[in-house]
């Protein structure tokens, strides 16, 4: 017993002494302090969501939810999502497709823009389109005239949405795309194959978990944008505000149980999408690994 | 393409002209005026400030986590991996309402870190604690993949050398990561300065204290000063568009050294 | 200094890469460490430098048993395979870099920076980076870098891998002269037998983590241990005739086989050079068809086809070659000379045998 003991310590010590690795105290010494790093503002936030949100009980919460303003804020985010999303995937395809498949002058000048969504501030986003469309924007007069709403309804939310989710479907795909070149398509325009029949048989099963992963990315974006949101929305109870805005009001209302419980919805849908992510990553590492080994045989 | 090019107009460039024209019709020194009232200048102040120090923090610990999930195995190594990209996914006014309530006096950190002094909720340091959390993954992010490539056989050379861990460390590893984490602490930096979400709730948006400057900006709307919220709003975009510039020299320089 | 390998085995979880080798490799010697990939070879260099630990066994250098210190204080030059250069580091800072650990006095790094830049041929080249640089001039700078602080022992992995052919051969020729002029005992990895035979004084021959043979170049080429090194330095010809009445037959060739009973399988090896090639068709006891000629220099490869499909291979001079006037498709006769008869691969070989000169059937017999 004691015989292994020491012969398992002395192991231990040996593997300690190569040159390229910690020593163990140190080693793990960095792993306790990233663990708690992560736990402090990772695992912490997230479980306190949750615990917040039942800090009233269950009948509390599903009260919350229940409120006729909350539901409406569900369906509000829902529509917003279903509006945008596809909107975004439709121009994300054209725009990877576009990068991807052709050489032409300005392509990364059309990257930039595309990116730009990226580097605006939301509250900047929201204002542009404010600017456009307010009662005191270009537009305002216009559309008053026609009795037309862009702002403080829905279109506005949807147009600052869309801004917002822009570039998440079209910077997943142009990788996926570039990387599976042209030659498949051009062999199946050989074969006769028209443009749609390729893009339907050929271009689109080739990119589908990367474009799956923006659709996923750009939907918990879209449901979860605040700042853009906020500016273009009104506030209007009931009527023009999604969920992030309900937790904002609920909060601004101290009914802190009931933001959390809204809150607790939009923490649910983010682990979907890490789920999600982190399932696609799972896949694509395997398909990767098996694709090397045919390559191999 | 020419989809492209019409969504791509429809989306971003003519809300982008409508501000950039909003701002032209003022005068350059009506702008200066707006831009630089003193409440301006203290929300551009934390803006930056807490960016920064939040920035600083995230390339230390970020630089921290990458290392650890690249080169150690641990349990919990997969779910702390994925859960990196939790506050990418998580929505921002979530993470602020969380936050804010985890360091508030009787939150589950609060309760411990109040009675020291530390005040977490409605103070600056609140604002640098949720532009963390917002920045936490981009410093990761970028750095895994190049400690990933990273050649041991190099470390091995320094060790062959006679150079301890930390030598090797500070000067053969270091340099090579430095342009990755510079990018990733200006991808976090860029997203800070931006951040709006988050910060409304646990900042308590105290004028010439706690306000941030896209606080700021809809403050100016709701007093219905659209002149003045443009004002402030091109102030940020110039700083993105420089970040974003930066940014792009940065990978450039990366990819110059990755061969 | 001398480098001593006592039992040392090395495991990682269930594969065993280096079984209970033991071997010495003398002050100031070049020692090459061969084998087909997978066979240890680097594993066991990496345990000279400390790099990797043995799971059991000593390893000792200058007569010191090193298992506890680690590779720091070892005081080795590693080159690695890809050099490993430091890329943010420029050629002087990459030489530099042990001698500033070391706590070498500004003035002495300067000196020795030049001293070695000039014995590499990289003068002018000290400020550029890795990335500026050919893939001969990094292999050099690698070399310097490792010999910079003066180590005891120098230890090279693969190091003409990464080069072309032609490179190859010039830095050959050059690290023999390096290790006459600085006489640092030296130990490298190549699966190229070639050239392990051209460079090294000594060669350590692995296979499968088992320690093969040791011996110099002449040693492993004439006394091969086994069929396994046998077969690996240079070309052998493997046949596997069949005893009957004595005599073990493949094809046309016979070998006598006394006392072995009826339908024993033999193995039976011969060297290029123990066959003997004549145009005239009546000077030996076997027929066949001059199938292809190798040029390999001075010396020529030729396959022989025999009537029943079988191939010899044989070698002989260029000036042989022409004097019998031999062209490819023409008809020879031949015999060998030597041969041995070849047990299990790691078994220790059969002292070669002498075939007496058999005359040629008379014309005709044979058909």
């Amino acid at each position: 017993m004691a015989g292994t003991l020491r012969k398992n310590w002395r192991g231990h010590r040996e593997a300690s002494q190569r040159g390229t690795e910690e020593p163990p105290l140190i080693k793990w010494l960095l792993i306790g302090a990233a663990l708690s790093f992560c736990v402090v503002f990772l695992l912490l936030p997230l479980a306190n969501v949750f615990a917040q949100a039942l800090a009233k009980g269950w009948a509390f919460y599903w009260k919350s939810l229940a409120h006729p303003d909350s539901r409406a804020a569900i369906r509000l985010t829902l529509t917003v999502a279903a509006i945008s999303v596809p909107l975004n995937v439709v121009f994300g395809l054209a725009a990877a497709w576009a990068i991807a498949k052709f050489q032409f002058r300005g392509k990364s000048l059309l990257i930039t823009l595309i990116d730009l969504p990226f580097s605006v501030s939301p509250v900047v986003a929201g204002l542009m389109f404010l600017v456009l469309f307010g009662l005191q924007g270009y537009l305002g007069e216009w559309l008053q005239d026609h009795n037309l709403r862009v702002i403080f309804a829905l279109p506005g939310i949807v147009l600052a949405t869309v801004f917002i989710t822009f570039p998440f479907v079209a910077r997943e795909l142009i990788p996926v795309m570039e990387a599976t070149g042209t030659e498949q398509e051009q062999a199946a325009l050989t074969l006769g194959a028209s443009g749609w029949q390729t893009f339907w048989h050929v271009t689109l099963p080739s990119v589908k978990w990367g474009l799956l992963y923006g659709i996923i990315l750009c939907n918990a974006r879209a449901m979860g944008e605040f700042g853009a949101v906020s500016v273009v929305s009104g506030h209007i109870t009931g009527q023009t505000d999604t969920m992030p805005l309900r937790v904002e009001k609920l909060y601004n209302e101290y009914n802190a149980a009931g933001a959390f419980a809204v809150a607790s919805l939009l923490a649910l849908l983010a682990l979907f999408t890490l789920a999600i992510k982190t399932f696609l990553e799972w896949r694509q590492s395997r398909e990767f690994a098996r694709a090397r080994t045919a390559g191999r045989v | 393409m020419g989809f492209t090019l019409v969504y791509l107009s429809a989306i971003v460039l003519i809300p982008f002209a409508g501000l950039v024209l909003r701002a032209c019709e003022l005068s350059w020194a009506d702008f200066w005026r707006l831009a630089t009232t003193d409440r301006a200048l203290a929300a551009y102040r934390l803006t930056f400030g807490a960016s920064l120090i939040a920035a600083l923090a995230n390339a230390l610990f970020g630089t921290l986590v990458a290392w650890v999930l690249v080169r150690y195995s641990f349990p919990g190594r997969r779910i702390i991996d994925a859960m990196v990209d939790f506050p990418f996914a998580l929505p921002t006014a979530v993470a602020g309402l969380t936050l804010s309530s985890l360091f508030a006096a009787n939150g589950w950190l609060g309760q411990f870190l109040v009675p020291l002094g530390i005040k977490g909720a409605f103070t600056q340091l609140g604002v640098v604690i949720a532009l963390t959390f917002v920045g936490l993954p981009f410093v990761v992010r970028t750095l895994q993949p190049v400690l990933h490539n990273l050649d041991r056989e190099v470390e091995e050379a320094a060790a062959t050398l006679g150079a301890g861990r930390l030598r090797t460390f500070v000067g053969v590893i270091a340099p090579t990561l430095l342009p990755a984490v510079l990018t990733g602490f200006a991808l976090a930096f860029a997203r800070a300065i931006g951040e709006y979400g988050s910060i409304v709730f646990i900042s308590g948006n105290l004028p010439f204290k706690t306000e941030i400057a896209p606080y700021l900006i809809v403050m100016r709307l709701e007093e219905y000063d659209y002149t003045g919220a443009v004002a402030l709003a091109v102030v940020l975009l110039v700083c993105s568009f420089l970040l974003l510039g930066a940014i792009n020299l940065l990978e450039a320089w990366t990819s110059r050294f990755a061969r | 200094m001398s480098i001593e390998l006592r039992n040392v085995s090395k495991r990682f979880g269930e594969v065993v890469a280096v079984n209970n080798v033991s071997f010495t490799v003398r002050e100031g010697e070049l020692m090459a460490l061969l084998g087909p990939s997978g066979g240890g070879k680097t594993t066991v260099l990496r345990m000279i430098a400390g790099l990797e630990m043995p799971t059991s066994g000593d390893v000792l250098i200058g007569g010191k048993r090193v298992n506890d210190v680690s590779v720091q204080q070892r005081n080795i030059g590693f080159v690695f395979q890809n050099y490993a250069l430091f890329n943010n580091m420029t050629v002087a800072r990459n030489i530099a870099f042990g001698l500033k650990i070391k706590k070498w006095r500004r003035a002495d790094i300067q000196a020795r920076i030049a001293e070695l830049l000039e014995l590499f041929g990289l003068q002018g080249l000290e400020s550029r980076y890795p990335h500026q640089l050919s893939g001969g001039q990094r292999q050099r700078v690698a070399i310097a870098r490792a010999l910079a602080p003066k180590p005891s022992v120098l230890l090279l992995d693969e190091p003409f891998g990464a080069v072309d052919a032609k490179i190859r051969q010039e830095l050959r020729e050059w690290l023999v002269t390096l290790h006459h002029d600085l006489n640092v005992t030296t130990v490298f990895v190549t699966h190229d037998q070639e050239e392990a035979m051209e460079v090294a004084n000594r060669i350590v021959i692995f296979s499968r983590g088992n320690l093969e043979q040791v011996g110099s170049p002449r040693e492993v080429y004439e006394q091969p241990a086994n069929e396994f090194v046998a077969r690996f330095i240079g070309v052998m010809n493997v046949l596997e005739p069949v005893v009957k009445d004595g005599v073990a037959r493949v094809g046309e060739l016979e070998f006598p086989a006394p006392g072995q009973p009826d339908g024993q399988k033999l193995r039976i090896g011969f060297r290029p050079y123990a066959v003997q090639i004549s145009s005239d068709l009546t000077q030996y006891r076997y027929r066949a068809v001059l199938r292809h000629t190798f040029f390999l220099g001075v010396l020529l490869r030729v396959e022989l086809e025999l009537p029943s499909g079988l191939i010899v291979r044989a070698r002989m001079t260029k000036e042989e070659y022409a004097h019998q006037g031999l062209e490819e498709g023409c008809e020879v006769s031949f015999q060998i000379r030597q041969y041995r008869v070849l047990a299990r691969e790691e078994a220790p070989l059969q002292p070669e045998l002498e075939l007496p000169y058999t005359p040629p059937p008379i014309l005709g017999e044979n058909i």
